[in-house]
This record gives structure tokens, C-alpha cells and sequence, in this order.
């Protein structure tokens, strides 16, 4: 447990070389075990749970995105990372969004795998389906390439996790019930994000959808769109070996190409 | 004992349940018809003035995007009724405070249907329920504690009269609060709280607001009274607790005959058996503590609207104490077994309409309620008793 401003924070490192800031989605970091572990097979990742998620404390006072934004910029500072690679999942590409557009010269690269945070669509349609308005295997259809066997068998579950669970989506209700999973003023912050960015979606993903990706990505400057075949919302569960492979040579290129002064 | 005569302004008149996902929050309006509305409401305002001629007080409550309760600025009612009524103690059980972005109009609100009323207004707030989160888009976190700021930042509105104060809380802020008109009792009128639960009692106790609870039976109410008590007394009121800080919410049929009673019963049960709504629009992350939360994600929970129309016979409903219907001697009994059961309680909210219970029938059983059991109801339940356990320590610790 690291202390920051007062919050517990349970933090995974696994692996040597680089940091790699690595920041879960909305379910929480537990689906991330095989993806954090091929991470780490290339370099140091460091991947904090976030406030009110896991076994992390939940202050009164924290109730949004951006909160969490500034917590990890002390969890950077605490932890001496000048520099990182930064890594998030969908609530957690809008707490990275966030970070980039506050320190862009602290980030090397940033990949943004489904994220939300943005509104970039008419009034009068979602852009992020409600997750907190439809049955729990709808939610899963959603989520997942492949329900049947990723979606999590909560009737079986062992009482600690499934507290977890549901301790998860209580702190999800709290930061992105309203405005609903985006912070208005992010999308006019954007172009502060002057780094190499990959935004990443599985191709089955019915939570973020293509065009909302594609309309992310034209925020941030010479952001660049990938896609995982065979995965839905959750393609670092999915596909983790690919998912991986792909961030990494991601960042492997854009970091040779930084060295080589061919950086944009 | 006071009695009040509760109608939800349901609107009936719905195609088979199957053929729609939910009563709430999702039912298409399509399905309202303005005109069949509109004679609803002249007729459940003209039960509520028969209630009144009849000696028996008036509540109201507030739900949106439903029709089990097309009620969904319960204010705008309660100001008729202030104009309408003359005599009968006005309750609006109550104000969604947890839902409400401004408590200071809230408090505005109330004090205009004081003044109107002459002083007449008995104020409640609640927590809401948890399908009416998605029809105001309000947190489901940390409800509790919007309501009780809510509720102390209204009570600050009411009682300050030099000029403007402020409030800067955790989730309220105003700079200039200086309402007009200011209420018309002093220093505000009575605060009524409904909990469901025992962890809310002991702090509506603490505060010795009424504590009112709904179709908690013979089995919940107990634990929810005792813990209301405890938190009285653990606040220094004193060890007695009268019994008009207790309110409790059933479903009440009285006919001439059982006969009668029971026909009225049955269409009564509407409000149990109407209820369909799915499991996604019943627990919103936060609405109900971590465990309990956790346990309804492994399927403990099953689905409510079977779990009410499989027990919603008027037989098991009388039996759990969720309904007093028969022969004025019966109700009379069953009540009192009830007031017995719990310690006592000083205010009977009788839910005396629903689905399609119809004007005459509704009217016969206020009538018949009125004239033959409350009499009888205040005289064994003095207004001046004092609320609480008296049978041996063993039970009372059991239900403590």
C-alpha cells in the first residue's frame, strides 16, 4: 500500500526496464493479470488500483476522473518517475487522457485502449451505452467478444472478490453517473496531448464504439487507431498475448523513432 | 392515534404485464392517456376531501416515470390541497431531497403550502427509492448523506429570519438564503423521515423527526422501532418515546361484511402485484451497502415481482402484517396486534386506494375505517402513550 493524500493505494509492479504506468477500466484490475503479466515481460509496470477499486481506500472527498488524475500525478512524483509510458483501459485511458493533458512533457507515449471520457456526439444519443440501465448479460454481450467465456461466473465467485465486484461498480456509479462517463471540458484539453498515441478498441466492443473512437482520436494530435481482432470491450483480457504485443511495439517504435530524432 | 388517508394516484389502465419490461422508469408514456389522467386526479383530490370530511388526516408521496404513482411534483398536489382542505393535517411523505438539486426551493416549497394551509403542513423527506435514481439521474452514492445535508440545509432556510445566511457543504451550495415566505409554524413545521431499514432509525431518532415505515410487517418493523428509540435516547431525549414520533404504512380495507372486505382487499393487492420492474432498475451501484450489493450480484436476489404476486394473497398479507382488511372488529384487531407487536406507533398511514379500486369502493372503506374502527382505534391508542417493548427482556433484546 502506497499513501497518497490520504488514500490507500494498492499497487502492482511487476518487470524491469522502462515504466510503464498501467491504469485499469471500470471492472476493476483483476481481468488485467495476463496482460500486466506479458507486459512486464519487456519492461517495469507499475499499476495502481484506483481509489475506492480493489483494496484501494475511498476518500469523501473523491468523486470524479479527474480527482484520480491528480492523485497519480503524486503517485509519480512519490515513486520518481520522471518520465513514463502510460497505459490505460477505459475509465482508466480517461484518467491517463486526463494526465496527458496536464504534464504531456512527463509522458513519453500514451495508448488509450477503449477508453471513454469524452462526449463527442449529439445531445439527443449516448455515446457510451448505459451499463447502468441494462441486465447484467446485456452488459456482457457488450463487453465481450466471447461471453460464454470471459464474461465472470458471479454465482460462483469467492465472497472477497465478489465484494470487490461490487465495491467496483459502486465507485464507477460515483465518478461517471453524471455527466455520464465523460468530463465536458476534456475534448478542449485534448490537443495539450503532444506525445505519440495509440488508441486501441476490440473489434467487438459494443461499449466504445469505432466511430466514437475515430472522433477520440482526431483530439489528440497525430493519434494513431488500432484494433484487436476476437475481443470485445476488454481486449487486454480477451486477447492479453496480442494486446500486449501490440502496445509494446507501439511504444518500442515510437521510442526508436524518438531516439533516432525522427520523432514527429 | 392519527390516521391518514394515502392514495398513490396510480394510473391503472396498462396492457398486460407481459407485454411491457417494467411499470418504472421505462414505460413508454404512449400509454397514459391525458384525458383518463385527468379524471384521476379530480377523483383521488375528491377522496382525499371525503377523508378529510371523515375526520381522517392526508398523505401524499412523490415517484416519477410510473404508474403506480403519477405523482411526480407531489408539491403541486399538496398546494391544491392546501387551497381544498380546511381542516386536515397535510403530509407530503415525502420530498426526494437525495434527488432534489435544491434544497433551498424545496424549502420554499413547503413554506408557501404552510402559509396556504394556514399552518397545516406535515413535512417529510425522503431517501427516494431506488428506481426514481434514474429518472432525476442522481448518484446512487452517497444518497444518505445528500438527504441529511439536504434536510439540515432546509431546516436552516426555515429558521433563519435576519437577512441572508450561507451554506457551503459537501454537496450544497448557496450564498444568499433568505426565503420568503418563511413557514407559517414554528420555528418549522413537524419533519417526518421514512426508513426501511434499522441503520436509518437510530438517526431520525437522534434527531426526534417521525419515523415512518412501509409495509415492514410484523417482521421488520420491530428491529426499525427499537432502533429509532435507542437513538433517541441515546441522544439525550429522555427514555420515553412518544408514541406520535412512530408512523406506519399498510395497506387497509374495512367492509361491512367480510365479504365486502375482502373484494376490496383484493383489488387492493394491485400495489404488490403491479410492481414489475427488472433487477437492473432495483439495486443501482451504492443504493444498498457493499455486502448486500455483492449478495444480489450472486443471485440472491430473485426477481421481486414474482416474490410479491406469489406472497400477494390478502390472507398472507393480513398474516405479515403488510395489510389490516376485513370486518371493522377484525381490522380493529389486527391493527392492534400490530401497535402490540411493535411497541406502539402514533400514526396509521393507510395506503386506501390502489390499481383499480374504484371511487365508490374507495370511499366505502374510508368511510367505513373512519366511522367504525378509528374511533375505537384512538381511544386504545392514546395520542399521550409512551412507545416501546414491555414484554420480557429475552424478546426485547431478541428484537433490539
Amino acid at each position: 500500500m502506497i499513501s497518497i493524500a490520504g488514500i490507500e493505494l494498492d499497487v502492482i509492479e511487476r518487470g524491469r526496464g522502462t515504466p510503464i504506468l498501467y491504469l485499469h477500466g471500470g471492472a476493476g484490475i483483476g481481468p488485467d493479470a495476463a496482460f500486466i503479466d506479458a507486459l512486464a515481460q519487456e519492461r517495469r509496470v507499475i499499476a495502481p488500483s484506483h481509489p475506492g477499486f480493489g483494496k484501494s481506500s475511498l476518500p469523501d472527498w473523491l468523486d470524479n476522473v479527474d480527482d484520480i488524475a491528480h492523485v497519480y500525478l503524486e503517485l509519480m512524483d512519490r515513486l520518481k518517475l520522471t518520465r513514463i509510458d502510460l497505459v490505460g483501459f477505459s475509465i482508466g485511458g480517461w484518467i491517463a487522457a486526463e494526465m496527458a493533458t496536464k504534464v504531456p512533457e512527463r509522458i513519453d507515449r500514451l495508448v488509450l485502449i477503449g477508453p471513454v471520457g469524452v462526449k463527442t456526439g449529439t445531445p439527443d444519443k449516448l455515446d457510451i451505452p448505459d451499463v447502468f440501465a441494462m441486465p447484467r448479460e446485456k452488459l456482457d454481450q457488450l463487453r465481450f467478444h466471447d461471453p460464454a467465456r470471459y464474461a465472470p461466473e458471479l454465482a460462483t465467485m469467492p465472497d472477497d472478490e465478489l465484494h470487490i465486484v461490487a465495491r467496483n461498480s459502486e465507485t464507477l456509479a460515483l465518478l461517471t453517473w453524471e455527466p455520464y462517463m465523460h468530463n465536458p471540458k476534456l475534448k478542449h484539453r485534448l490537443h495539450r496531448v503532444n506525445v505519440p498515441t495509440l488508441l486501441l478498441r476490440g473489434a467487438s466492443d459494443g461499449i466504445v464504439s469505432a466511430d466514437y473512437l475515430a472522433r477520440y482520436a482526431a483530439l489528440i494530435p497525430g493519434a494513431r487507431i488500432e484494433t484487436i481482432a476476437q475481443a470485445g470491450h476488454l481486449p487486454q483480457h480477451e486477447q492479453p498475448a496480442a494486446t500486449a504485443a501490440t502496445v509494446l511495439q507501439f511504444l518500442q517504435a515510437e521510442k526508436e523513432a524518438a531516439t533516432s530524432g525522427a520523432r514527429r | 392515534m392519527k390516521a391518514w388517508h394515502f392514495s398513490e394516484n396510480a394510473y391503472p389502465y396498462l396492457p398486460p404485464a407481459d407485454e411491457y419490461e417494467s411499470i418504472r422508469v421505462s414505460l413508454p408514456s404512449r400509454l397514459y392517456d391525458p384525458k383518463k389522467g385527468a379524471a384521476l386526479y379530480d377523483r383521488y383530490i375528491d377522496e382525499w376531501l371525503i377523508a378529510e370530511d371523515e375526520g381522517v388526516e392526508i398523505m401524499l408521496n412523490e415517484h416519477h416515470q410510473t404508474a403506480t404513482c403519477v405523482d411526480p411534483a407531489a408539491p403541486l398536489v399538496l398546494a391544491a390541497l392546501a387551497r381544498l382542505t380546511k381542516k386536515a393535517r397535510l403530509l407530503i411523505l415525502g420530498n426526494p431531497v437525495a434527488n432534489r438539486r435544491q434544497p433551498v426551493r424545496v424549502a420554499e416549497e413547503m413554506a408557501m403550502v404552510d402559509v396556504l394551509s394556514k399552518g397545516r403542513l406535515e413535512c417529510g423527506f425522503v431517501r427516494g427509492v431506488p428506481y426514481e435514481v434514474l429518472p432525476a439521474n442522481s448518484n446512487p452514492v452517497r444518497m444518505n448523506e445528500r438527504q441529511w445535508e439536504a434536510m439540515d440545509l432546509i431546516v436552516k432556510a426555515w429558521t433563519s429570519h435576519d437577512g441572508p445566511v450561507s451554506h457551503e457543504g459537501r454537496f450544497f451550495h448557496h450564498r444568499n438564503i433568505n426565503i420568503w415566505p418563511r413557514p407559517y409554524q414554528q420555528p418549522h413545521p413537524p419533519i417526518w423521515v421514512s426508513t426501511t431499514t434499522p441503520g436509518g432509525a437510530g438517526r431520525v431518532g437522534a434527531r426526534g423527526y417521525v419515523q415512518a415505515t412501509f409495509l415492514t410487517g410484523f417482521t421488520g418493523t420491530p428491529a426499525i422501532y427499537e432502533s429509532y428509540r435507542k437513538g433517541w435516547r441515546d441522544a439525550g431525549r429522555g427514555t420515553d418515546v412518544p408514541v406520535d414520533r412512530l408512523a406506519y404504512a399498510a395497506l387497509v380495507y374495512v367492509g361491512e361484511s367480510e365479504a365486502e372486505a375482502r373484494a376490496g382487499a383484493e383489488k387492493l393487492l394491485w400495489y404488490m402485484t403491479a410492481n414489475k420492474v427488472p433487477l437492473h432498475f432495483c439495486y443501482p451501484p451504492g443504493y444498498v451497502p457493499t455486502p448486500v450489493h455483492a449478495q444480489i450480484l450472486r443471485g440472491a436476489a430473485i426477481d421481486q415481482h414474482a416474490a410479491n404476486k406469489a406472497n400477494a394473497t390478502v390472507d398472507k398479507a393480513i398474516e405479515a402484517g403488510l395489510m389490516f382488511a376485513g370486518t371493522p372488529d377484525q381490522v380493529f384487531l389486527q391493527i392492534k396486534r400490530m401497535y402490540d407487536h411493535v411497541g406502539g406507533f402514533g400514526h396509521l398511514l393507510i395506503m386506501g386506494q390502489a390499481g383499480f379500486l374504484e371511487h365508490d369502493e374507495t370511499v366505502r372503506g374510508i368511510k367505513a375505517f373512519a366511522r367504525e374502527v378509528y374511533p375505537r382505534l384512538k381511544e386504545a391508542c392514546p395520542d399521550t402513550a409512551i412507545s416501546g417493548l414491555r414484554r420480557d427482556a429475552a424478546t426485547a433484546r431478541v428484537v433490539a
